[in-house]
C-alpha cells in the first residue's frame, strides 16, 4: 500500500510540474496572463507531493518491506536503524527521489516567499524550475522507479555496501544534493532573468541566498566526503583527485565564482552577463558531476552500482538543459546591457581576477577528469592523478590566494595600492619569513613550501578588513567574508603541512613490540576477535604515547562483513591539537607477525576545521543577507500601513 | 588602466583577458596531461614497448598462481602479473587489498624499473562484489574469449 501511495504521489507531482511549466510559460504571453495565478500554488503542491513520496520510501526502508525491489536489494533486517534510514538515499533510485524532493521543496519555498522580483520574472523562474524537475521525474518514472515491487519477496535483503555503513557517509550525499539543488534554483533564476530581460541587481539579490546556501552545503559535503575517504578507506590520503571527488569539486568552484560575481552585481550592478553565464555553468557542473558519478563512465575508487542506460539518460538531460540554456544565453546575451564600469585596481577588479582564476581551475579539473574518456576514444587507456592536478591547480590557486589577501581591502570602483600598502607589509613579511625559514630548516617540496608561506600570510591578511571597524557594528556579511577567507588559510595550512611533514611507517610487528613513528611510540599489546551486528573483525590493541607522555589506547580493525561479503579496514586515529596519529591493521604474515601501517600527520585536522570555518562564514553571510531582506520587507509593510492610515 | 577606456571597450577587454587566461589554462593542461597522464599496460605491451623508467604507469593482469611471496620484512610482497603471453615481476610494500588473491585480476600503479621489475605504489583489486576496475572488466572478457578459442 505504502509503495503504491508513494508512486501515485510521484506521478501527481510530475503532472503538476508539467502544469507549472506550461502555465508559467503561457503566462508570459499576452493571452495567457490569467494562468499566472496558478503557478505559485502548483509549485507549492508539487513540493508537498514529492515530500510525501519520499516519506513513503523512508517508511518502506524503516519497515524493511522486502516486497519492494529497492529495499530488498539495498537493505537488510539486521542493519542498525540509522543505516536503514540512510539506506533510503544510499542507492541510485532513492538518491534521485531525494534530488527531486529537495528540488520540489525549494520550488515551493521560492513560490511562497520570493516577492522582490517582478512577477513575470518569478513566473519564468518557476517555469524553469519545473522544466529542470520534469527531466528528473521522467528519469525516475521511466528508468529508476524506486517503488517497484518484486513478484516474490525474498526472505532477506542483500544489505548495504559496508563501506557505506558509516555515519559520515549517511549524511554526505544528501548534503551534496542540497548543494546541487540550490544551484538548480540559481539556474532557474538565471533563466527567468534572461527570458524576461531582467538581469540586474534585484535578480542577483534574489539569487544570492540560494547560491550561498548551495555553497555552504557543497563545502560541508565535500569536506565530509574527504574526511570519510581519509579514515574509511585506510589509505591515509584525504583527496585522491578521483573522478567522483572532482565531480563534487567542480560545482563548488563554479559556485564560489558565482557567489563572488553575484555580490558584484548586487552591490555595484556590474558583471551582468558573466553572472548569468556562471549561473548556467554552476548547475551544468552539478549535472556533469551527477552524470560522471552515476554513469560509471570513469573508473573510480568509489563503488557505485552503475548502469550505462541511466548514464545515457542523464547525458540526454545534461544536453537538453545545458544546450537549451546556452542557446538562450547566446540569443539574449546582446540584450543584457553593460553594467557600471570600474578601474582595474578596485574591489571589482580583484573579484574579476578571482573569477577568472576559479574558472581556470575549473577548466583544468574538468579537462583532467574527462581526459581518460578522450584518449579512450583513440584506444589509449590512461588515468590522470595528483602529478597533473596538484601543480596545475596550484598554478592558478596561488595567485588567486595572493589577490584574496588584499582584494577585500580595496574600495569599490577605483582605488590605488599606495593606500593599502602599509597594511600589507606585515602579512607579506610573514609569508617571506615562513618561506625562508622552511627553506633553510627542512627539505620539503616546492608546493608545500609555497602553500605554508601563502597560508601564513593570508591568515593574517584575511583579518585586516576588521581593522579600524567597530566590531559590534560590523555587518554579518563582512564577518562571514573574513571568517571564510581565514578558513581558506587554515585549510591550506593543513593541506601543505600534511604533505610536507607526514611521517609513515610500515612494519610487520610481533605482539609486544614497540614501533616508532615520528614523535610517537606505539606498543602493540594483543590481537583479538570482535563482532558487530553484521560483521566480525580482528582488532589490534595498541597503546600510543606522544614524546613519552601518557599512553592512549587505539584499536584498528580488519573487518569482514557477511552481507554482502566484504573486507574493510577500520583505521584508528589519535587526534592531538597538532595533528593525528593514524593506524591501520593489515594481514598476519606466515611467521605470526601483523602488518601495521602508521602515520603521523601534523596539523592534518586543520584541513577540515578550515572548511568548517569556510562554511560558517557562508552561514553568517547568509543570515546577514536574509536578516536585512526581512528588515527591508518589514519596513516596506510599515510604510504601506502608515499610508493606509493616512488615507483614512 | 581599463577605467580609462571608453565604455564599449571595457567589456571587450575584460572578455579578451578572461578568454586569454582560459585558453592559456587549456593549452597548459593539454601539455601537462600529455606528460603526466599514466598509461595503462598489460604485460605483453609493457615488454614490447617499455615506458621510461621514471614515468608513472598502470600495469594490469592476472596474479599468477603460486607467485605471491612475502619477503622477510613481512610487508613487501613480490608476485608475477601475467596476461597469458608475457609475465612481469611486481614488488609492492604495503597492505594489500582484501580481494588481492592468486588467480584474480589486479591493477598495479607504479613504475617499471630498468631491470624489468615493476615497483608498485598502489594495488587496485576487485573491491567489492559489484565493482571491478574497468580495465580488468575488459581483460576478463578478452581472456574469456581466448579460453573459448583455445578449447574449441
Amino acid at each position: 500500500m505504502i509503495a503504491e501511495f508513494g508512486l501515485i504521489a510521484l506521478w501527481l507531482a510530475a503532472a503538476l510540474a508539467g502544469l507549472q511549466l506550461l502555465a508559467g510559460a503561457l503566462s508570459l504571453t499576452s493571452r495567457g496572463q490569467v494562468l499566472g495565478g496558478i503557478v505559485r500554488p502548483v509549485a507549492v503542491m508539487q513540493g508537498v507531493l514529492c515530500a510525501l513520496a519520499f516519506g513513503a520510501l523512508i517508511v518502506l526502508f524503516l519497515q524493511t518491506d522486502l516486497s519492494v525491489k529497492l529495499v530488498a536489494t539495498n537493505s537488510h533486517s539486521a542493519k542498525p536503524f540509522i543505516y536503514k534510514l540512510s539506506g533510503t538515499w544510499g542507492n541510485h533510485e532513492g538518491s534521485m527521489l531525494l534530488w527531486v524532493t529537495v528540488m520540489g521543496l525549494a520550488g515551493s519555498f521560492v513560490a511562497l516567499i520570493e516577492r522582490r522580483l517582478p512577477e513575470p520574472t518569478m513566473l519564468a523562474t518557476l517555469a524553469g524550475q519545473a522544466f529542470v524537475s520534469l527531466g528528473f521525474y521522467a528519469f525516475l518514472l521511466a528508468s529508476s522507479n524506486p517503488f517497484e515491487r518484486l513478484p516474490v519477496p525474498p526472505a532477506e535483503g542483500q544489505g548495504l555496501n559496508p563501506l557505506l555503513q558509516d555515519v559520515g557517509l549517511a549524511f554526505h550525499p544528501p548534503t551534496l544534493y542540497l548543494g546541487y539543488v540550490g544551484l538548480s534554483v540559481a539556474f532557474s533564476f538565471a533563466i527567468g532573468a534572461l527570458v524576461t530581460r531582467n538581469v540586474g541587481p534585484a535578480f542577483a539579490r534574489a539569487m544570492r541566498p540560494w547560491v550561498l546556501g548551495a555553497w555552504i552545503f557543497l563545502t560541508l559535503g565535500i569536506s565530509a566526503g574527504s574526511y570519510w575517504a581519509y579514515y574509511e578507506l585506510g589509505w591515509g590520503g584525504w583527496w585522491f583527485w578521483d573522478p567522483v571527488e572532482n565531480a563534487s569539486l567542480m560545482p563548488w568552484l563554479a559556485a564560489t565564482a558565482l557567489l563572488h560575481s553575484a555580490s558584484v552585481l548586487a552591490a555595484r550592478n556590474a558583471l551582468r552577463a558573466w553572472t548569468v553565464m556562471l549561473g548556467v555553468v554552476a548547475f551544468s557542473m552539478s549535472m556533469v558531476g551527477t552524470f560522471l558519478v552515476r554513469s560509471g563512465i570513469l573508473t573510480s575508487v568509489h563503488a557505485f552500482a552503475v548502469d550505462p542506460e541511466r548514464g545515457s539518460f542523464i547525458l540526454a538531460l545534461l544536453v537538453i538543459y545545458i544546450g537549451g540554456a546556452l542557446t538562450l544565453f547566446a540569443v539574449r546575451a546582446s540584450t543584457v546591457t553593460e553594467g557600471e564600469r570600474f578601474a582595474l585596481t578596485s574591489r571589482e577588479g580583484a573579484l574579476v581576477f578571482n573569477n577568472v582564476m576559479l574558472s581556470a581551475i575549473l577548466g583544468v579539473v574538468l579537462f583532467g577528469t574527462l581526459y581518460p574518456l578522450m584518449t579512450e576514444a583513440f584506444g589509449q587507456k590512461v588515468s590522470v592523478g595528483p602529478p597533473y592536478f596538484n601543480p596545475m591547480a596550484a598554478l592558478f590557486a596561488v595567485p588567486m590566494m595572493i589577490v584574496m589577501a588584499f582584494g577585500p581591502l580595496l574600495r569599490w570602483r577605483q582605488d590605488n595600492f599606495a593606500r593599502i600598502r602599509g597594511q600589507l607589509i606585515l602579512p607579506a613579511l610573514i609569508s617571506v619569513g615562513v618561506a625562508a625559514g622552511l627553506f633553510a630548516a627542512e627539505a620539503i617540496g616546492a608546493l608545500p613550501l609555497i602553500g605554508l608561506a601563502v597560508a601564513a600570510g593570508l591568515g593574517v591578511a584575511s583579518l585586516l578588513p576588521l581593522r579600524g571597524r567597530n566590531l559590534r557594528r560590523t555587518p554579518l556579511p563582512v564577518w562571514g567574508m573574513v571568517l571564510a577567507h581565514f578558513g581558506v588559510a587554515v585549510t591550506l595550512f593543513g593541506m601543505a603541512s600534511e604533505s610536507a611533514f607526514s611521517v609513515e611507517k610500515l612494519v610487520a610487528a610481533r605482539v609486544g613490540q614497540t614501533t616508532e613513528v615520528g614523535p610517537w611510540q606505539v606498543r602493540f599489546v594483543e590481537i583479538q576477535p570482535v563482532a558487530g551486528p553484521n560483521w566480525t573483525a580482528l582488532e589490534a590493541d595498541m597503546f600510543a604515547s606522544y614524546r613519552g607522555g601518557a599512553e592512549v589506547e587505539i584499536r584498528p580493525q580488519a573487518r569482514s562483513f557477511w552481507s554482502p561479503p566484504q573486507m574493510t579496514s577500520e583505521s584508528a586515529l589519535v587526534t592531538r591539537w597538532n595533528g593525528q596519529l593514524y593506524a591501520v591493521l593489515g594481514e598476519e604474515t606466515d611467521d605470526g607477525r601483523w602488518q601495521l601501517r602508521l602515520w603521523w600527520k601534523p596539523f592534518v585536522t586543520l584541513i577540515w576545521y578550515g572548511s568548517i570555518l569556510i562554511a560558517l562564514g557562508g552561514l553568517l553571510a547568509l543570515i546577514g543577507r536574509v536578516a536585512s531582506d526581512v528588515r527591508r520587507v518589514v519596513a516596506r509593510d510599515k510604510i504601506a500601513d502608515r499610508r493606509m492610515e493616512m488615507a483614512k | 588602466m581599463i577605467g580609462a577606456l571608453r565604455p564599449k571597450h571595457q567589456r571587450l577587454v575584460l572578455l579578451l583577458i578572461a578568454l586569454g587566461v582560459l585558453l592559456a589554462a587549456g593549452l597548459l593542461a593539454a601539455w601537462a596531461l600529455r606528460s603526466q597522464a599514466s598509461y595503462f599496460y598489460v604485460p605483453s605491451d609493457i615488454r614490447a614497448d617499455p615506458p621510461e623508467p621514471d614515468r608513472a604507469v598502470r600495469l594490469g593482469g592476472m596474479v599468477e598462481k603460486g607467485s605471491i611471496k612475502t619477503e622477510a620484512d613481512g610487508v613487501t610482497v613480490a608476485f608475477v602479473v601475467g596476461d597469458g603471453k608475457e609475465r612481469v615481476p611486481v614488488r609492492f610494500a604495503g597492505i594489500v587489498p582484501s580481494l588481492f588473491v592468486e588467480g584474480s585480476g589486479v591493477v598495479a600503479e607504479g613504475k617499471l624499473r630498468a631491470d624489468g621489475t615493476f615497483i608498485a605504489d598502489n594495488l587496485l583489486a576487485k573491491h567489492d562484489e559489484n565493482y571491478v576496475p574497468r580495465e580488468l572488466q575488459d581483460m576478463a572478457q578478452h581472456q574469456a574469449k581466448q579460453v573459448v578459442a583455445e578449447t574449441q
